[in-house]
């Protein structure tokens, strides 16, 4: 099985890898590149823990093959915080408590990043139904949607 | 939504507790929003093989034969591994636990031998250098069955002439012992008084059938372990689970290995709900790394998730209660059968012995019957056996309030159990919440709010016994004095922030001085897994303990120091005091730490206990839906989940107890149903169309926090994770009966069967 040379920028930094045709790019970031902060939950785009950004494009990372990320620009959890600078979404779901085991959380972190980058003032309606794709089964969605809310307010300035 | 008490003020002005009650952010908190945190599939070693699974295509079958030889021929493969592989076990091995335990019956679960019993059963392991390669192996293990009609219901598997799971098997439970095999493994009863007689002083009876499907777990994380054994036959598995010291003992007993050989480190947890409080691919990960003599990492997929692990049971309820005029229930019975999947164990059982606790009746009568059928072995999920109960028992209460025309919630205040009410199971409640979730659920603004066109209000209220067991904490204090607190239960939830809030508020210490963690097998004594809400209970009682003995070792130090008795050295803020003398100033645990090497040595405290004293749940939830009449789609508007919890050691991650619990029984409710072909194929096995609720389903979910305290606990903790999931089945019902005006008893309430039903009017 030949592999592919793949060259991408994930969270801002030039990456290379193998991979085969029947890789996601999931497969690559968890097991070529040691990425593991998304994760795979149902590989069939249904649960969300696996997103990313492409080209400033949110997707399920487990239904886009590696090949096809060439020349992109990737965006996964392990870029959201600068550093030891947490990202206001990742500050108000640790103060408002919203993830219990935390493996939809990534996902859930990624997406509300995509949707304030969009929509910086969502109301409650459109946070819920952006975040549609993202299933969390632990916290009855409450407090993840109040924390994403709550960054939006912190990153207006309000 | 949040409970906005002042925790830090006692009710009569003087300072309570200093941390308990606090919401402080989580210590693996950082980790978790950041990518960082290791759950199951994420860890990795050198020279690591990948393993799959071959899972049976048929519901029913014999295995004729299993041959390996071609996918041992392709390269890359590097083991195989089949029942034959597996040690036999006497069937008479048990455990009692929340659900009775059969390892002979488990080891045929992680690997079927001569017969395969539901679509997905395991029947091969292979392990190969690449997942892909492991893929492309699993189509060359073949495996010749002969196919068996399946039996897909309780109903169907109780008939006479069903086709029989396993021969040989007879009903327990009923006198005389029957001579017939039968797919009913047993039957259950609990009762008080004399039901029959009672019914016959009821003024007005109700009684109805309910039917539930068979409902997952739904964690979003996948089963996941990896596996190595050395040359000395010592086995190291690090596996995403509810209980590393269960892993252990499972992984033994079904590979007849000594307990001492194998170390198991746990993973973060990606839910687990129940479903991960045994085993699957862990006995298969060892024996194929001890045959390839390499580390073997396994993880399912989805559609195996939904196949071949720990589905609830689906069933059949009766449930009749006879009442006075005022009110007053004179009598209740429930009839009950649960599947139980492919091998006996339904929590049919606990239902039983749940579904009238919220209530206090002389004459109360539960009947539950175990049906094998070729599903999945029912595991544990959140309050095993309660909710499908609850749904049959507050129904029933709903359609005796309305037949009598009294607020349901004042015919529950009516009817409650108190202390002192003996419970159907027959034990007599201690200070229990039962009624304080009622009264405060009556003063919510939501139960007083008005409602509009083809909307309806439900309320249903639930119970869980909550339990102790064995757990075990160390309290390290450093040199620093900084402090570990160890222990052996896996945080599935934010367990990790109540440790350590219980431990400051012994130690009088600030929360980032120390840091909870959850040890190997080899790192801390045994400990129960993570399940029956029992970790901030009984491991938190642990932690208290253990640090109250770091505390007396402290004293002890300073004792020593100070040159007094040891009676005259008091612990206060986080500081060794001297009584009676001021000469010596107190030293803080800075202090005592740095001349611990004077003093004796490092300095810790531990507790191993069996914690005694869970104080039983209740909770009242109330819930508003609209229903579409042109379509059958339910809305649920507004939702209040009122608990009592004991004491909120950490009150967000309580409310999220709360909301979670809530959110899964909307889906159970609403949703969520195992859709299986006519030969027994399950249908829907990923998230598309076994369908949990999303974020966009559902509304806030007001949690309001009752707190009685449990006299068993130093805080007056009780469990609050599993009786949340209790009444929401019938607090949706109910509310959708009304809605419409005819009254759901089939779950779930898909928008075809509400629609029938508003067409049947």
């Amino acid at each position: 099985m030949a592999k592919y040379h793949v060259k991408t920028t994930i969270n801002g930094d030039p990456a290379e890898f193998l991979c085969g045709t029947e890789q996601t790019v999931l497969d690559c970031l968890r097991d070529e590149l040691g990425l593991t902060g998304s994760k795979e939950g149902c590989s069939s785009g249904d649960c969300g823990a696996c997103s990313i950004t492409l080209d400033g494009r949110l997707v399920c990372a487990c239904l886009v093959l590696g090949v096809e990320t060439e020349g992109k620009d990737i965006e996964t959890i392990e870029g959201v915080a600068d550093g030891d600078d947490l990202h206001p979404i990742q500050k108000h779901f640790l103060q408002e408590a919203a993830l219990q085991c935390g493996i939809c959380t990534p996902g859930f972190i990624v997406a509300a990043k995509a949707l304030l980058a969009e929509n910086p003032n969502p109301t409650e309606t459109e946070t819920r139904y952006w975040l549609a794709g993202n299933l969390c089964r632990c916290t009855g969605y409450d407090k993840i949607v109040t924390a994403v809310m709550n960054a939006a307010a912190e990153m207006r300035g309000e | 939504m949040g409970n906005e008490k002042d925790y830090l003020e006692l009710i009569d002005g003087e300072k309570k507790f200093r941390h308990i009650g606090t919401r402080p952010i989580r210590p693996d908190g950082v980790d978790k929003v950041t990518g960082r945190a290791n759950f199951g599939a994420d860890f990795t070693m050198n020279g690591m093989l990948h393993g799959r699974v071959v899972r049976s295509p048929h519901a029913h079958a014999k295995i004729k034969s299993i041959n390996s030889a071609k996918a041992l021929k392709l390269k890359g493969v590097k083991a195989v591994v089949t029942g034959k592989d597996f040690p036999t076990l006497d069937p008479s091995d048990k455990a009692v636990g929340e659900v009775t335990v059969s390892f002979f019956d488990m080891s045929r679960n992680v690997i079927a031998r001569d017969k395969v019993l539901y679509d997905g059963h395991a029947v091969a392991a292979v392990a190969a250098t690449s997942p892909q390669i492991a893929e492309k192996a699993l189509a060359l293990i073949e495996v010749e069955y002969e196919v068996l009609k399946p039996v897909m219901t309780v109903s169907e598997a109780m008939k006479k002439n069903a086709p029989i799971l396993h021969k040989g098997m007879k009903t327990s439970g009923v006198e005389p012992t029957p001579s017939r095999s039968s797919n009913v493994a047993s039957r259950a009863e609990f009762k008080l008084g004399d039901v029959n007689k009672a019914f016959k002083e009821a003024d007005i009876i109700v009684e109805r059938d309910y039917t539930t499907q068979t409902v997952h777990q739904g964690y979003i994380e996948p089963h996941a372990c990896v596996a190595d054994i050395n040359a000395d036959d010592m086995a190291t598995i690090w596996s995403s689970s509810q209980g590393q010291f269960m892993v252990r003992a499972l992984v033994a007993k079904l590979l007849a290995m000594n307990t001492s050989k194998i170390k198991v480190i746990p993973s973060e947890i990606g839910g687990g709900f129940g479903g991960k409080t045994i085993v699957y691919l862990e006995p298969l990960a060892v024996l194929l790394a001890k045959k390839a003599g390499r580390p073997v990492k396994m993880v399912m997929t989805r559609d195996e998730v939904m196949r071949a692990t720990g589905p609830t049971s689906g069933g059949h309820a009766r449930a009749k209660i006879g009442a006075k005029k005022d009110g007053t229930i004179v009598a209740g019975e429930l009839e009950m059968e649960y599947e139980a999947g492919a091998f006996p164990g339904s929590p049919v059982g606990l239902g039983c012995m749940t579904g009238f606790a919220p209530y206090n009746l002389k004459d109360v009568s539960c009947i539950g019957w175990d049906v094998v059928v070729n599903r999945p072995k029912a595991a544990a999920y959140r309050a095993p056996g309660a909710p499908v109960a609850a749904f049959a028992v507050e129904s029933a209460m709903d359609e005796l309030a309305e037949q009598l025309k009294i607020d349901p919630l004042k015919l529950r205040i009516k009817n409650a159990a108190v202390e002192g009410t003996q419970a159907p199971y027959g034990v007599k409640f201690p200070r229990i919440g039962c009624l304080e979730t009622l009264t405060e659920a009556q003063t919510t603004d939501h139960y007083n709010s008005p409602l509009g066109p083809n909307q309806g209000r439900g309320v249903a209220s639930g119970f869980w016994f909550n339990i102790g067991g064995q757990s075990s904490a160390s309290v390290m204090v450093n040199p620093d004095g900084t402090v570990i607190v160890a222990t052996g239960s896996p945080d599935i939830g934010g367990s990790r922030a109540s440790m350590a809030l219980m431990a400051a508020e012994v130690l009088g210490i600030e929360l980032h001085n120390i840091k909870p963690l959850v040890a190997d097998t080899e790192s801390v004594p045994y400990s129960d897994l993570t399940g029956g809400s029992r970790v901030t209970f009984a491991t938190g009682k642990a932690v208290v303990e253990a640090a109250e003995d770091a505390v007396n070792d402290m004293k002890r130090r300073a004792a020593k120091i100070w040159d007094v008795d040891f009676d005259q050295v008091e612990w206060k803020d986080g500081s060794a005091c001297c009584i009676e003398t001021d000469v010596h100033k107190p030293m803080t645990i800075a202090d005592i730490a740095a001349m611990a090497g004077k003093t004796g040595g490092a300095i810790s405290g531990k507790a191993n206990i069996n914690a005694k004293g869970a104080g039983a749940a209740f909770a009242t939830h109330i819930c508003d839906v609209e229903v579409d009449p042109e379509t059958g789609h339910v809305t649920v508007l507004k939702y209040t989940a009122v608990q009592d919890v004991g004491t909120a050691i950490h009150p967000s991650y309580v409310e999220g107890q709360m909301q979670g619990g809530a959110v899964q029984g909307i889906g159970w409710a609403l949703n969520e149903e195992y859709v299986y072909g006519k030969e027994g194929q399950l249908q829907n096995t990923g998230f598309l169309d076994y369908r949990v609720p999303v974020a966009s389903d559902m509304p806030m979910i007001d949690a309001i926090i009752v707190e009685v305290p449990n006299p068993g606990h130093p805080y007056g903790v009780r469990g609050v994770g599993e009786v949340p999931i209790v009444p929401p089945l019938a607090a949706v019902a109910n509310a959708v009966s009304h809605a419409i005006g005819t009254r759901m008893t089939d779950l779930p309430m898909s928008p075809p069967k509400i629609l029938a039903a508003i067409d049947a009017e």
